[in-house]
Formats: C-alpha cells, sequence, structure tokens
C-alpha cells in the first residue's frame, strides 16, 4: 500500500504544481497518471507546440513547462504510480481514502485531489458495428503482449505512429502484416514511413491504401476483416484486427465515485476550495468546472495553490498556519535541500 | 466588421441560426461552444489544434472555404465518420465570406 498525504489523480501541469504548493506545507504527495510519462496532454498531445499565456513566460514549448515543473518540484520527492489508471475509491472511518488502480496498486491518503484534465487517455475505437463483441477476441486496441500474435495473420488500420510502429515490429513476430489506412499519406514519423515503404518492397507487409475496415467476419471470435476500398468491398482473412487511431480522454471511473457531475467536469466549490461534494476530494484544472471556469494552466496553478491550503487545515485542524512568500521562507525540500534567497551584504558606513 | 449568421445542426439533428462575429478571430469550433450546441468536452478536446477531430463537421453549403492546411488533411485521415465534405472546425476562422454557411456537426466519438 502507497500512503501519502495528497494524492494526485492527473500528472498535468496542476497535478504537477500541486506537488510543489504541498511541499511548501510540508505534505508529500503520490501522483497517479494512465500515461507512462508525467505531463498530460502537454507531454502526450502536444510536447512541440508553444503556450503564451503562462505568467512571465512570454513563449514556452509545453514539454519545456513539464520539464520545468518536473524540475521544480523535484526536491518535494513526489512519488508516481503511472501507466495505470485511478479505478476505484473507498473511503474508509476515519475519513481517509483509498484509491486502486487498474492494475491493482492501492494508495492511501487522507485527501484525494484529482487533476484529471479531460480525464485518461484510451484507445479511440472505430464505429465498427459490434466491435465491442470481438474485443480480447481477436480485436485488441492496445498491444500488451506482441507473443500472441506470432504466427498469426494480422491486420492494423491507423495512419500514426503507432500503427506503422506496430506493423513494423510485428513483421518479425506475426505469420503476415496487413495495414489498412484511409490515405496513401501517413501521419507517422517519415523513418518510420520509409522502413514500412522498405518492408512493403520485400513482401513483408501488405499495405492496403486508401482503404477502409468497415466490419469485422467471425462468429465467436476474428477470422476476417472486410476491406472497403472505393467502390470495391472484399474481406481479408485474419486471427487478429488491431485498429491503432491513437488516444482520446475520457473521464472514465471517476465519473462513477459519486462525484456531482456537469458537463463532463466535476463540480467544486470555487468559493473557498475546490472541494467536491464528498470532503476531502478535490477537483482542480481541466477536470473541474464552477461558474466562470476557465480551461487553463494558470487557472489550474491558482486552484491548486488554494487547495493545498484547505487540505492542509483538512489534515491537522488543530494547527494555525499563515501561507509564506518563498522569497522570504525559502524552500526546504524533502531531500534535505535548502532554496533561500542570498542574504543581503549591508555595509556599514563609518 | 460585420457579424454573419451561420445555420448549425446539431448532433439530435435540430438546427440553430447563430450570430457569429467577425472580429475576434474565433474559428467556428469556439462557436459551437460559445452557444453550446455540442456537450463540453466532446467537442474541442485537444483546444483546437487539430490533433483530434471532435469537431468535425460536415459542410452543407457550397461557400468556398480555406484550403486544408496538411495538419487537418492527415487528422481527417484519422477520423471516424468522414464524408466528402468534412472538416474539421477549429480550422474555420469566421470571416465575413462564411455569411451563410450551413454545417452539420458529425457524430461525437464513444
Amino acid at each position: 500500500m502507497i500512503k501519502t498525504d495528497i494524492l494526485i489523480i492527473g500528472a498535468g501541469p496542476t497535478g504537477l504544481f500541486t506537488v510543489f504548493e504541498a511541499g511548501l506545507l510540508k505534505l508529500k504527495c503520490h501522483l497517479i497518471d494512465a500515461l507512462p510519462q508525467p505531463g498530460g496532454q502537454c507531454a502526450e498531445i502536444y510536447p512541440k507546440k508553444p503556450i503564451y499565456d503562462i505568467p512571465a513566460f512570454p513563449e514556452i514549448l509545453a514539454g519545456d513547462l513539464v520539464d520545468n515543473l518536473m524540475k521544480q518540484i523535484e526536491p518535494f520527492q513526489p512519488g508516481f504510480t503511472l501507466g495505470e489508471r485511478a479505478q476505484t475509491i473507498e473511503k474508509l472511518e476515519d475519513n481517509t481514502f483509498i484509491v486502486t488502480t487498474n492494475k491493482g496498486t492501492k494508495h492511501h491518503a487522507p485527501i484525494v485531489a484529482i487533476a484529471g484534465g479531460l480525464g485518461s487517455f484510451e484507445p479511440r475505437k472505430p464505429p465498427i458495428t459490434n466491435i465491442s463483441v470481438y474485443e480480447d477476441k481477436g480485436v485488441e486496441y492496445i498491444i500488451r503482449d506482441p507473443e500472441i500474435y506470432r504466427n498469426k495473420n494480422v491486420v492494423i488500420a491507423g495512419g500514426g505512429d503507432s500503427a506503422l510502429d506496430w506493423s513494423i515490429f510485428l513483421t518479425d513476430i506475426a505469420k503476415s502484416v496487413t495495414l489498412v489506412h484511409r490515405r496513401n499519406e501517413f501521419r507517422g514519423a517519415l523513418d518510420s514511413v520509409e522502413k514500412v515503404q522498405e518492408l512493403k518492397n520485400e513482401g513483408k507487409i501488405e499495405l492496403i491504401t486508401p482503404a477502409e475496415v468497415i466490419d469485422i467476419v467471425g462468429d465467436t471470435k476474428v477470422t476476417g476483416v472486410s476491406i472497403k476500398r472505393g467502390a470495391d468491398v472484399f474481406n481479408k482473412e485474419c486471427d487478429h484486427f488491431i485498429p491503432l487511431f491513437g488516444l482520446a480522454p475520457k473521464l472514465g471511473p471517476i465519473a462513477d465515485w459519486g462525484l456531482e457531475i456537469e458537463k463532463n467536469a466535476i463540480k467544486v466549490d470555487n468559493t473557498l476550495d475546490y472541494q467536491t461534494n464528498i470532503p476531502g476530494i478535490y477537483a482542480i484544472g481541466d477536470v473541474n468546472t464552477y461558474p466562470g471556469k476557465l480551461k487553463l494552466i494558470l487557472c489550474g496553478f491558482h486552484e491548486a495553490t488554494l487547495m493545498c491550503q484547505s487540505a492542509y487545515q483538512r489534515i491537522f485542524p488543530d494547527k494555525r498556519y499563515v501561507m509564506k512568500y518563498t522569497t522570504v521562507g525559502g524552500v526546504e525540500g524533502f531531500d534535505g535541500s535548502k532554496k533561500e534567497a542570498p542574504k543581503a551584504v549591508v555595509k556599514k558606513i563609518e | 466588421m460585420n457579424d454573419i449568421t451561420i445555420h448549425i445542426t446539431d448532433r439530435d439533428g435540430t438546427t440553430h441560426r447563430v450570430v457569429a462575429p467577425t472580429d475576434m478571430n474565433m474559428n467556428l469550433m469556439e462557436l459551437i461552444r460559445s452557444y453550446e450546441l455540442a456537450e463540453e468536452g466532446t467537442i474541442g478536446v485537444c483546444g483546437g489544434m487539430a490533433m483530434c477531430a471532435s469537431c468535425q463537421c460536415y459542410i452543407d453549403s457550397d461557400h468556398e472555404l480555406p484550403e486544408m492546411s496538411y495538419d487537418e488533411d492527415l487528422m481527417l485521415a484519422e477520423a471516424f465518420h468522414v464524408e466528402a465534405n468534412s472538416r474539421l472546425g477549429c480550422q474555420l476562422f469566421i470571416t465575413e465570406n462564411l455569411e451563410g454557411l450551413k454545417v452539420t456537426l458529425a457524430p461525437a466519438e464513444d
């Protein structure tokens, strides 16, 4: 069981900055994120895009913002559970919480801060009738164990990096690899596109473009797919169909935690501390809603700061505390580091 | 600069006649959100960077539209429910020559 003071769900900019504000109050944090790396959308969707409205940064790349935040919170030694989605929450008699991930990792904390952005990133599923019937019966949206494709006939659909990379990878394992894409052009990295071209020329990948998988064939499991190219519709035998159309955020299991939801976001008390309808659970950043809400990183930072003050009072109801400026108090890390303003040297006038 | 009128058919099939400003650098996705014609969280998910297709719409009138960028074209190549008249709303900026534009929102992804 992982124990911490504030359990943060979502390691995007707001979640990361929460670690800093909590650290100033000597509160330890642990973050859960469904993605394999911290940074949320900034790292996953647009790391190379510039952001122009972070105060005091006329321009900063989203990826650099994440790197800076990671550096800023380093002294507070946050823990991470990455690549796992927060699945269930249980409130104990002492008003603390246990959050369990989809992989069974348990986390115990008196405070839960949901900083989940638009939700956890889940694979986009193509709108093929009955596709859900074949899930795990030959249809997989994520490749977990490439070995299951050994000596099998595989059809992959998609035009991005994951479709290209897995097509390349599986040529060494699968009996046959077919890549179906709606265009002749691919969105993936040039190296990958060139490699697929090379494998196609060697007859190791069958490329079917511009085309689309429109149906799945099979009684109890996938035995083939139906492919539409122009006016032609034909069947292609296969054991596995792997649609790789990237990821999209979904609120997911958090929607079933008993929290008040409005407009696909969690309602919070914005007059005080961004607490939800369940005391001890806060929602900050893009995941929350209140009158006048703006989904901006800078608003998330503000919300995280206020939320941490409230969390401190909740954990230590009898302690008095007043916010201290870092310029005055410095930053004392849990790692023993201390940052502080240099003392002014005053020369005496004789 | 004048406001223009745009006809937007939402995902339930209801058509709305909305007034759109041409001086706010707004795009069609933002216009749809400003009138709350699609549920928050189901449109403009990437914020308007042509990196998701949640603002896909079908152009129902024969207005001359700005040419599709490489990013928009490739995103539509991976979108679902795509038709010949599909465009990403976030890439269509509200300008006076879009007066009377008619669009229908594509279905939301599951």
